[in-house]
């Protein structure tokens, strides 16, 4: 992975720059010791490490402010971190970068059930959002895997989706408005808690834009009521085909289930050596998921079934109660750690439009035999979001390059089919060479166009999301 | 100009010496812009239509009709319910699909299935200098690259004229139910919508105008009923029920406005807190439609009202004149934020030619 040199002359400024950082915020709130450090070197893209020149931990807007326009003054890069939970390496450091993280800044600022939005500081975990309106019978619809740990700042910049997107939306599709800060400090507001924006909708651009054009220190987010109930089946098949066509004929019946996850042979094959959920041995499962009362869940799940009955398949496995239920998404939570006891791995999550299902499952089982590495396929099934979990041995020279190369494959045959390369991950560092792939020159200029009117030194989070080439006259500046 | 072509609209784009009017139909442009009219309607037709990806590729010139059309024929829909605001604007013409974008025009499902902003998938666009670019696909799921997506829904051609758009699709429901609660005044009937709507009952309409309030379920026949009553035990009144056709029938008057067509005065489309939605309308006293649970309100008054609007709002929302007599259209914005508008708009289109003076 090539990242720019970093700038001596930030470099060799280190003192000066810390003791401006130490001016503007408590003396807990920069670290600067090497040894202390290194825990700001990767996020979850661990195969790529690098010591930033400091990290801040700032408590407020102002103090993001404050922090900010000292890099401004400075020409610091600023690399913005949530929880660095990032699989894209989206909070990647460079030696010459001031890691900017927002862990502190976690609290509640506003609840509001009859206006159905709550206020709170970035830093906060997607799951304790979640825990901060349960009781009032309200939940923060987009579920992230990792939402224990990662923090909204992080879903805000990467657009997180989650497994009940197919009905919530993503990121983008739950949040009212922002307090944003520019590199220069400028503290601005994008949107409010009445959702409909007023003007251009800069806040749709901001979602998604990997932390390059502000750092966002509190958010407005759409809270809803919590359904009654929720309850899964498991169908089995013995062709991806089939499992495709029964996915494809669920959506057009106008079932809106909240997921439909999808696991092929060897994914479901190493999750049952790993969690024994008891699933059938199959070439293809789908684990669908409804809710409502208890009678809206049983007549949508009568449509479910004579649906897939029609497919022929060799499971149809309802959960009578709660522990069946957790028994059949028992494999599915379990099926990343389930590939990490077999080997190391890597996760993609290109899209694709779910007709192309059958045959992009197919040119990655012949590719799968060209580059000598087993895959295993776990997939959201309903909006075409694949996460294909490439198997290497990180110990043996040669394999991570091997397996970086058949995932591009992977991802190029993504966007050969009308598809993209990354659906939830974001783009970061890990596929930011591939977006000449999916886009023009002309289409990546006017992505950079918003850049340059948000952060015109290209001073956030540097080296992401657009090739190295592209971006290089304005990374000079 | 009205080219047919993408190549011809980026043709058209590139030579233009001048200002232009950027217009789908025209059927619900607003502000002051002037300019030579760059129509899109010649850009017609469905490019792709897969239903069982609910998705839908078209050009940005389709009429609206077209795609209803289209989609109706596999039994599904665009989930955000475009308005046909025709009558509330005294227009004529042919609304397309592009222009329905450009607007973000949502209708009353917005409360549950998002804005047209959250159906749209992917664009294509002439920028200022008669560039095309792409962006976003016709996938669910797609965070590569920066969403200008979003950024091009709602942006009323100011940044670029949009070539196509793609959509995620929505099944149409098998029933459909609409609580009808009179007897109620303005603020115990707008805090009737917001009950239904903090409740678990996937209310997917929720408005009021003359004296009564409106809630819509949507679904499976069986759901449709357990919902219906669940809510008439919650939002008090006196509640009757309108089924299908009939309650179509009640939500096309709310996503259209139709109660305040061919009255005389300014109309003023209002965003706020639902909360705040009663005391606005107490304080301006006007006709109020009232839709989105109270998020949105479509209020008509008396001419040359404005900076009563403005102050009404401040702080709880913004307020937009859609029909009226001259004065600024649109709700003004904090310098942070037009110092963005315009630097993104000096980006996209350098020379100023799209819809100058229309916005920001």
């Amino acid at each position: 992975m090539d990242m720019p040199a970093p700038d001596q002359g930030v470099i060799v400024r280190k003192a000066r720059i810390v003791e401006r950082l130490r001016a503007v915020l408590s003396a807990d709130g920069v670290i600067d010791a090497p040894e202390e450090l290194r825990a700001y070197e990767c996020d979850a893209l661990t195969a790529y490490r690098c010591p930033p020149l400091a990290a801040v931990l700032p408590r407020s807007t102002g103090e993001v402010s404050a922090v900010l326009r000292v890099c401004w003054e400075e020409g610091v890069p600023v690399v913005p971190r949530g929880s660095g939970t990032s699989l894209a390496g989206g909070a990647m450091p460079t030696a010459d970068s001031v890691i900017l993280g927002v862990a502190r800044m976690n609290a509640v600022l506003e609840t509001d059930y009859e206006n159905r939005f709550i206020r709170v500081q970035s830093g906060r975990t997607n799951l304790s959002v979640s825990g901060a309106v349960e009781a009032e019978g309200f939940f923060y619809a987009p579920d992230p895997s990792s939402q224990l740990a990662c923090a909204i700042a992080g879903n805000i910049a990467m657009n997180s989706g989650g497994a009940h997107c197919l009905k919530y939306g993503v990121t983008t599709n739950n949040l009212l408005g922002v307090t944003l800060v520019r590199m220069d400090g400028t503290v601005v507001t994008l949107g409010g808690p009445w959702g409909e924006p007023a003007g251009l909708d800069l806040l749709g651009v901001v979602c998604g834009s990997e932390g390059q054009l502000g750092v966002v220190t509190e958010a407005w987010l759409r809270i809803l009521p919590k359904p009654e109930g929720a309850r899964p089946v498991l169908v089995g098949f013995d062709s991806n085909e089939v499992a495709g066509a029964c996915v494809s004929d669920i959506i057009k019946a106008g079932i809106l289930p909240v997921a439909i996850e999808f696991m092929d042979r060897p994914c479901i094959r190493a999750t049952e050596a790993f969690a024994k959920a008891g699933y059938p041995d199959c070439e293809a499962l789908l684990i669908i998921e409804v809710e409502g009362s208890a009678a809206e869940i049983a007549e949508q799940l009568a449509r479910i079934k004579q649906i897939a009955l029609a497919h022929d398949p060799v499971e149809f496995r309802e959960a009578a109660d709660e522990d069946q239920a957790r028994r059949i998404w028992l494999g599915r939570k379990s099926a990343f750690g389930a590939m990490g006891q077999i080997n190391d791995y890597m996760c993609l999550d290109g899209t694709i439009p779910v007709s192309s299902l059958p045959h992009v499952l197919k040119r990655i089982g012949e590719m799968s035999r060209e580059f000598g590495l087993d895959v295993g396929n776990v997939f959201h099934a309903g909006d075409g979001n694949m996460h294909p979990l490439i198997l290497f041995n990180a110990n043996k020279p040669g394999d991570l390059e091997r397996c970086e190369a058949f995932g591009a494959e992977i991802l190029k045959l993504c966007v050969e089919v009308g598809g993209c390369l990354t659906g939830e991950h974001g783009v970061g560092i890990e596929k930011r060479d591939l977006m000449s792939v999916q886009f023009a020159p002309e289409d990546m200029e006017a992505q950079m166009r918003v850049k340059d009117v948000f952060d015109p030194k290209w001073l956030l989070n540097p080296a992401k999301v657009f090739p190295l080439g592209v971006s290089a006259e304005r990374r000079a500046g | 100009m009205r080219p047919v072509s993408e190549t011809e609209l980026a043709e058209a784009v590139a030579r233009a010496s001048g200002p232009l009017l950027v217009r789908g139909g025209g059927t619900r442009t607003l502000g002051h812009a002037v300019g030579e009219v760059l129509e899109t309607g010649g850009l017609s037709g469905v490019k792709l239509y897969e239903p069982g990806a609910l998705t839908l590729v078209v050009r940005a010139g389709t009429p609206v009709a077209e795609v209803d059309r289209v989609l109706e024929g596999e039994r599904q829909r665009l989930a955000f319910e475009v308005p046909d605001l025709r009558g509330l604007l005294g227009r004529d013409g042919v609304s397309t699909i592009g222009g329905v974008v450009a607007a973000n025009a949502s209708g009353p499902r917005r409360v549950q299935a998002g804005a047209c902003r959250d159906a749209c998938l992917g664009v294509r666009f002439v920028d200022g200098s008669g560039t095309v670019v792409k962006n976003g696909g016709r996938v669910m799921k797609n965070v590569t690259g920066y969403d200008l997506v979003k950024l091009l829904a709602g942006s009323r051609g100011v940044l670029g004229v949009l070539s196509e758009v793609s959509f995620k699709v929505q099944a149409l429901p098998e029933a459909e139910a609409t609580l009808v609660v009179e007897g109620l005044g303005d603020e115990a009937g707008l805090s009737a919508l917001r009950v239904a709507l903090g409740s678990p009952f996937d209310v997917s309409g929720a408005a009021r105008h003359s004296g009564r309030s409106l809630i819509r379920v949507e679904g499976m026949a069986g759901s449709v009923a357990y919902r219906v009553a669940q809510l008439r035990d919650r939002v008090g009144g006196d509640v009757t029920l309108a089924e299908g056709e009939a309650s179509a029938r009640l939500w096309r008057e709310v996503r259209d406005v139709i109660p305040l067509h061919g009255k005389p005065g300014e109309v003023w489309r209002i965003a706020t807190l639902p909360t705040a939605a009663a005391g606005i309308v107490a304080q301006l006293e006007g006709e109020a439609l009232w839709d989105w649970g109270g998020g949105l309100i479509w209020l008509l008054l008396d001419h040359g009202r404005g900076a009563e609007v403005a102050a009404a709002v401040a702080g709880r929302g913004h307020a937009t004149l859609v029909r009226g007599q001259g004065g600024p259209v649109f709700p003004p914005e904090a310098p942070e934020v037009a110092a963005l508008v315009a630097g993104l708009k000096a980006k996209f289109d350098p020379r100023g030619i799209f819809n100058p003076g229309m916005m920001g």
